[in-house]
């Protein structure tokens, strides 16, 4: 069975491995900060998620497991927040340049 | 009563799993006794500074419910925003909307808003007065957040009496 839970953890490992490049890539191409803090969550989301599964795999049933766990849940806890406050940080300075929009909706001041 | 004994609980099963000293009883009652310092500063900061705390929501079946749809919810916006990234012509249109939430507990809309903040693609910028203001990279990715499906859940997951 061993070959298994190795097979299982190796192929999250390399899809949390493709989510991270997947995330820096985007960073790369989008074209304002704003829009880059979305593909910067994709790193912090499924990227991290999938490596810390493929490291569960390796860890079994034990105390390494549990802490893990409480990591994914203490990273999915705070990188939203920290997301949210980096956000607010940027659109409240007016020296920074507006987000771009693809459309003005209707009811939006700019 | 119950909830200093719930917290004190909360404390030490979280003090065993990082510690992982089951049979050496000094060490177990000073974890003991330092999860009960813990508890006691709560109840002082808590008796200067009443507060809702996350842990009072009721954990119904809707909670259990939640999380794993909200980690599908997360995996399925992934792969859209990393197809949209590996996409040549970079097919993204952001937008800015804004959001009536209806949950009426502050620990209600929070959970709401750091929902749609893990969920890539959209960002909440900004909650006040109850109006969100959420970031979205994509039109999509805003009408499905308009649509109200998470904040109809999120509102589930909210005491009746709350």
């Amino acid at each position: 069975m061993t070959w298994l839970i190795d097979l299982l953890s190796g192929l999250a490992l390399l899809g949390g491995v493709f989510f991270v490049i997947v995330g820096g890539v985007g960073l790369v191409r989008m074209p304002d900060f704003y829009t880059r803090m979305h593909a910067a969550g994709i790193t912090d989301t499924l990227g991290a998620g999938l490596i810390l599964l493929g490291l569960m795999f390796q860890g079994g049933w034990t105390l390494v497991t549990a802490k893990l766990l409480l990591i994914l849940i203490f990273l999915w806890l705070t990188s939203p927040t920290a997301s949210h406050a980096l956000f607010k940080a940027a659109l409240a300075d007016p020296s920074n340049s507006q987000p771009l929009l693809y459309k003005e909706p209707p009811s939006s001041n700019s | 009563m119950l909830r200093i004994l719930g917290l004190w609980l909360f404390c030490a099963g979280l003090w065993l799993v990082l510690s992982g000293y089951f049979n050496i009883p000094l060490l177990l009652v000073f974890g003991a006794l330092s999860c009960a310092l813990v508890v006691f500063i709560a109840w002082r900061v808590e008796k200067a500074d009443p507060e809702d705390q996350p842990l009072h929501l009721k954990i119904g079946p809707q909670a259990i419910l939640y999380w794993p749809w909200l980690v599908w919810q997360i995996v399925l916006a992934n792969l859209d925003v990393a197809k949209r990234i590996l996409d040549p012509k970079l097919p993204i249109s952001p937008t800015m909307i804004k959001l009536k939430p209806t949950q009426r507990s502050e620990v209600g809309q929070v959970i709401y808003a750091n929902s749609i903040t893990l969920t890539p693609g959209t960002i909440t910028a900004s909650l006040s007065d109850g109006v969100l203001e959420v970031h979205a990279l994509t039109q999509e990715a805003a009408d499905s957040l308009l649509e109200g499906d998470m904040d109809r859940r999120v509102t589930a997951l909210e005491r009746s009496n709350a």
